[in-house]
């Protein structure tokens, strides 16, 4: 289909010889940045410093990787209790920019980089777009949000330090989307993945065909999203679907990304310390185990994040790489420990409502979850948009589709839910990530 | 032989079908025929219309799904045993209904049975050779080009 396809496999770029060291040398540059960073936190980040006192420990007790178990977490309400500025550890004549998170749950987080700390931002970037197999020649997409958010400028500057040739659209405009892609001949799109399904639906409008396109790599990130909606979207158009991974609180995107294995994704682990834990004893879980995904940035200058509780569930893969990158892999993030909800009883992820009508063929992801109470009783209705796929034009073939998704949902959840089929268009497009939980209770 | 239909999907909801009536209006497309199949949670809509093709690109602009299905018209005597007659041919050519509604063109006169059959090349075959008037566009449609 696309020949062009990773012919550049063979050559590394630069930028990328980190995600090769040696487990010994890697795990010795981690230490040694973790004794630096857990320094320069505590003689410059409040915050941390009384949080460290209150438990009698010292940058001295950091002696190895084990060692940051001694130190206290950061939670999110931590950036929002000192916002804005409260968690900077340098001067603010050395921070070079402001990003901010949305702030949909209440205020927003400000996080601040230095002129090392955008260096470092555009290397992992470079890192992450290398893995997708993306050179200089490569003509990306940015079609996420430019401004506060973290993603648009940190794909923008990463991937021209690649040396690709960057069109800043940012998000929105679905037609002009399309047509930028068509005439400016678009090798690589980076999107979140709810957007690119719009994407899908808007260039079918437009009566585009997916191989005429040089559209070969998509970078998707910034909302959860499942192995499933990847097949979904590969299938539609052909091109191969990477999950990147990153947090506005940590950097932005390129915490993770996937590789040409497209199994789990690449942390790089020089800048980014994981560990998994119980999210409710807080105990290490050992690798292949679920658990909540805990970051220490190792390099950033401007705020350090030690500990952060990303509430984000995955597990560490404890298989090599047929990439040949060495440093590790997480699995897929699918979940969020808040973004669960719990319905008659039974932990409900929108995660699992996706794959479950994802596994039913032909049905496009566009759905939305309704949570009410009536009579006490916590409801639940699953609406799903019927397309020109799905329907047929007998009340029995409806009512088969009807019942496939509905079984397929009852099969994952192991609770029947009400499932509504909708009109097209019925469900609000989001241009940014999806909100894909309408809870009236 | 066969004619053209337009099904659309529609919401169980207060003032859809008024909306699509509107908007097929406001576009000069003739309904000659409806017939709405409604469940407790959404309905079928089907039509033939006077222009089936921008029926269904002006529906999908305005965000409705529409598919266009064949049909077959059979024309019968309005007179009691018409569709009796019918579907005796059909029975016994082994052929079932998924579907069917109808019209008069005239009170009094004829009337027009449209059939959606599970074999709808055999079904034509089989009221052909009973002798059964099957109807095309132009017949339906004397006064328009297509």
């Amino acid at each position: 289909m696309h020949t062009q396809w990773n012919d550049r496999e063979s050559l590394i770029h630069p930028a990328s010889a980190p995600d090769y060291l040696r487990e010994e040398q890697l795990r010795k540059l981690q230490l040694q940045r973790l004794r630096a960073m857990t320094r320069h936190a505590y003689e410059n980040q409040t915050l941390f410093r009384e949080r460290m006192e209150a438990t009698g420990v010292t940058p001295d007790d950091v002696q190895t990787l084990d060692d940051i178990r001694k130190l206290p977490f950061t939670q999110k309400t931590d950036l929002r209790d000192t916002y804005p500025y409260g968690l900077f550890a340098v001067p603010m004549s050395e921070v070079v920019r402001l990003h901010a998170s949305s702030g949909t749950t209440g205020k927003p987080i400000v996080v601040a980089y230095t002129t090392e700390d955008i260096e470092v931002w555009k290397e992992v970037m470079i890192r992450a777009f290398a893995c997708a197999g993306l050179h200089s020649g490569d003509i990306v997409q940015n079609a996420y949000g430019y401004g506060l958010f973290t993603g648009g400028l940190g794909a923008h500057y990463g991937a021209e330090a690649l040396n690709a040739t960057v069109i800043p659209i940012s998000g929105g405009n679905s037609e002009r989307q399309i047509m930028v892609m068509r005439d400016f001949g678009t090798t690589a799109i980076c999107a979140t993945p709810s957007y690119f399904l719009h994407l899908i639906e808007y260039a079918e409008k437009m009566g585009i065909e997916w191989p005429d396109l040089p559209l070969r790599a998509g970078i998707f990130g910034a909302e959860p999203w499942t192995d499933e909606m990847r097949e979904y979207i590969e299938g539609k158009t052909g091109i191969k679907a990477f999950d990147i991974y990153g947090l506005s609180e940590i950097i932005g995107p390129g915490v993770g990304m996937a590789c040409s294995e497209q199994s789990g994704l690449h942390i790089f682990e020089d800048h980014f310390m994981i560990e998994i834990v119980d999210p409710v004893t807080d105990e290490p879980m050992p690798d292949g185990e679920e658990g909540e995904l805990i970051i220490t940035t190792l390099s950033k200058k401007a705020m350090p994040v030690m500990r952060y509780r990303t509430h984000d569930i995955t597990s560490i893969i404890p298989e090599k790489c047929e990439c040949g990158r060495t440093i590790r892999r997480i699995n897929r993030i699918a979940r969020r420990s808040d973004d669960m909800f719990i319905i008659r009883g039974v932990n409900v992820f929108p995660s699992q409502v996706e794959a479950a009508l994802l596994n039913v063929e032909e049905t496009l992801p566009h759905y939305q979850i309704v949570l009410s109470r009536s009579g006490g009783m916590d409801q639940m209705e699953v609406q799903v948009e019927v397309t020109a796929e799905t329907f047929t034009d007998t009340v029995r073939g409806v009512e088969a589709v009807h019942k496939q998704l509905s079984d397929a949902i009852a099969h994952i959840l192991g609770i029947r839910v009400k499932l509504t089929l909708v009109e097209p268009n019925m469900i609000e497009r989001s241009m940014g990530k999806a909100k894909r939980v309408i809870d009236n209770r | 032989m066969k004619l053209k239909q337009l099904s659309v999907f529609l919401e169980n909801k207060p003032g859809r079908l008024r909306e699509l009536c509107a908007l097929l209006a406001d576009n000069g497309i003739n309904m000659i025929t409806i017939s709405l199949a409604d469940t407790e949670q959404f309905g079928i809509l089907r039509l033939i219309v006077s222009d089936c093709e921008a029926a269904k690109s002006l529906l999908e602009e305005k965000g409705f799904v529409a598919k266009i299905t064949e049909v077959i018209a059979v024309e019968v005597s309005d007179e009691p045993g018409g569709l009796r007659d019918v579907l005796q041919v059909e029975e016994a050519a082994e052929i079932s209904v998924e579907y069917m509604y109808a019209f008069t063109i005239k009170s009094g006169e004829n009337a027009v049975l449209l059939f959606r059959f599970d074999d709808m090349d055999k079904a034509v075959t089989a009221l052909q050779s009973a002798g059964f008037k099957v109807l095309d566009r132009v017949a339906l449609f004397p006064n328009t080009e297509n």
